[in-house]
Order: C-alpha cells, then sequence, then structure tokens
C-alpha cells in the first residue's frame, strides 16, 4: 500500500518537474538554471509542512516521499553546477548551489514554522 | 567535450535552448510525459526502498538518502556522457532515465527537511556534517561520473 502511494505521487511529481522547468525557462531564459531552483524550494516548503502536520503515515508517503521526492532533484542541481562551472560561469555555479541551500533550507523551515501556527 | 555544434545545455532534465528538447513536448506530449512519469515512479520507489532498509533517527545522519543522492549525482553524469556522444541517444532516453529515474531518485526537499529535523533534535553538528557532505560529494560524483565516462569513450574511439 505505501509503495502504491509512493508509486502514484512519484508519477506526478516527476512530469510536474519537468513543465514547471518548461514554463520557468519560457519566461526567465535558460542561462541559469531558475526552473530547477524553483521546485526544489517549493518541494522543500511542501515536505517541512508535511512535516510539521499531525499527517497519516499513507500522506506522508504519498506526498511526502512520492511527489515531494519526485518534483525535487539533486542529480539535475549537481549536473547543472558542473555545467556551469565547466563554461567558465563559476560564480553562476557557486550562486546556484548556494541559492538552492540557503532557499531549500529556508523553505523546509517555513514550511514546518507554518504547519506548527496553524496547529497551535 | 564540447563540440562548437554542442548546444550549451545546463539543464539535463529540459533546456529549452536545445532543439530537440525544446519540440519534444509538441511532438511526443504523452510519449515524454508518460516516460517522464514511469521512470520517476521507478526511481521513487527504489529511493523508497532503500530509505526504508536503512532508517535513521531525527538526530542522526541520514545515510540512505545520502547515499541515493550521491549515486544518483553519479549516475547523471554517466548518462549525459553517454548521451552526448550519442548525439542526445533515443528521444526518449533522457525523459525516462535522466528526468525521470534519476530525478525520482534523488530527492532535494528530503535532504533540506532532514538538515532542518537534525537541527530540531538538538544535533548541529550531524546537520552541518549531512549538509556539506551531500553538497561536496553530490559535486565530486557528477563530476566523477562525466568525466571517467568520457574519458572511457574517447579511448575507445
Amino acid at each position: 500500500m505505501t509503495a502504491l502511494l509512493v508509486a502514484l505521487g512519484a508519477a506526478v511529481g516527476a512530469p510536474l518537474r519537468y513543465l514547471t522547468d518548461r514554463a520557468v525557462q519560457a519566461r526567465l531564459g535558460s542561462a541559469f538554471p531558475w526552473g530547477t531552483l524553483t521546485v526544489n524550494v517549493a518541494g522543500s516548503l511542501l515536505l517541512g509542512l508535511v512535516t510539521g502536520l499531525p499527517t497519516d503515515p499513507a500522506v506522508g508517503a504519498l506526498v511526502g516521499t512520492g511527489f515531494c521526492g519526485a518534483l525535487t532533484t539533486w542529480s539535475t542541481l549537481s549536473y547543472e553546477t558542473l555545467r556551469l562551472a565547466r563554461g567558465g560561469r563559476r560564480l553562476a555555479a557557486l550562486l546556484n548551489v548556494t541559492a538552492s541551500l540557503a532557499a531549500g533550507l529556508a523553505a523546509a523551515t517555513a514550511g514546518y514554522a507554518l504547519a506548527r501556527a496553524l496547529t497551535g | 567535450m564540447t563540440g562548437p555544434a554542442e548546444p550549451p545545455r545546463i539543464d539535463p532534465d529540459v533546456d529549452l535552448r536545445v532543439p530537440g528538447d525544446r519540440g519534444e513536448l509538441t511532438a511526443h506530449p504523452a510519449a515524454v510525459l508518460g516516460a517522464v512519469s514511469a521512470g520517476g515512479l521507478l526511481g521513487a520507489l527504489a529511493r523508497a526502498g532503500l530509505q526504508a532498509a536503512f532508517p535513521h533517527p531525527p538526530d542522526g545522519f541520514p545515510w540512505a538518502t545520502f547515499g541515493v543522492n550521491l549515486s544518483g549525482c553519479l549516475l547523471i553524469g554517466v548518462l549525459m556522457a553517454v548521451l552526448g556522444r550519442a548525439g542526445g541517444g533515443r528521444p526518449l532516453a533522457r525523459p525516462f532515465l535522466g528526468v525521470g529515474v534519476l530525478g525520482g531518485y534523488t530527492t532535494f526537499s528530503t535532504y533540506a527537511v532532514d538538515v532542518h529535523r537534525a537541527l530540531l533534535a538538538g544535533a548541529p553538528a550531524t546537520a552541518l556534517a549531512y549538509l556539506a557532505a551531500t553538497l561536496v560529494g553530490a559535486l565530486l560524483a557528477v563530476w566523477a561520473g562525466d568525466a571517467t565516462t568520457d574519458r572511457l569513450l574517447w579511448s575507445r574511439r
């Protein structure tokens, strides 16, 4: 049952990352990987929220492990950083990882704090 | 190896400056989204299996997710080098294996939340070690995967 929920969440989360990435690049261009930053921060916020709420393990499997897990990615982030650095754009590479880490951690913290505020 | 004709790909999921990436969704929307979805499902199940097999307390080091993220970064380096050498490979190879399987296998949200949880659990040293080890390890892994594969492919020319 847990595996089914994880699969279901991931089946939606992965294509949503792809579609979000396309939509963000269509607006902001593709020179800096804003699309991946967007999904990683949004997913961290949502997972922080889910972690802070007194939810059923089934919700954790579906929304947390499945959806948020597949929406967000380290493989894409690391490859982009490698490509930026290889292309001589060291500052952009550094900015990509530091912004991802800082914003992702802030989002996870904010999501958790929001959940705690909502549940009292 | 970056030839002059190779587009300046940065994002392995989708880079709209790469003609093949730009046109794939309108050309084959169901096949592309289906491949991403199916791959993501498989990658996420592998990750969930490893996380269930190697659980960690809130103040402990998340070894399973750490291993998942580092191995996924190594593999995306290998995959993109192979596909780059093959001129992009088959149309659904990148959507299925790169965007789907490896994107679904690795996770940034669990990483961020686990760092926060370790801090909440009163284990700042663990949080910092995990934060830094994943960052350094992920970048070394993707570099190693890319460089090693590139070298092997070129030596066999």
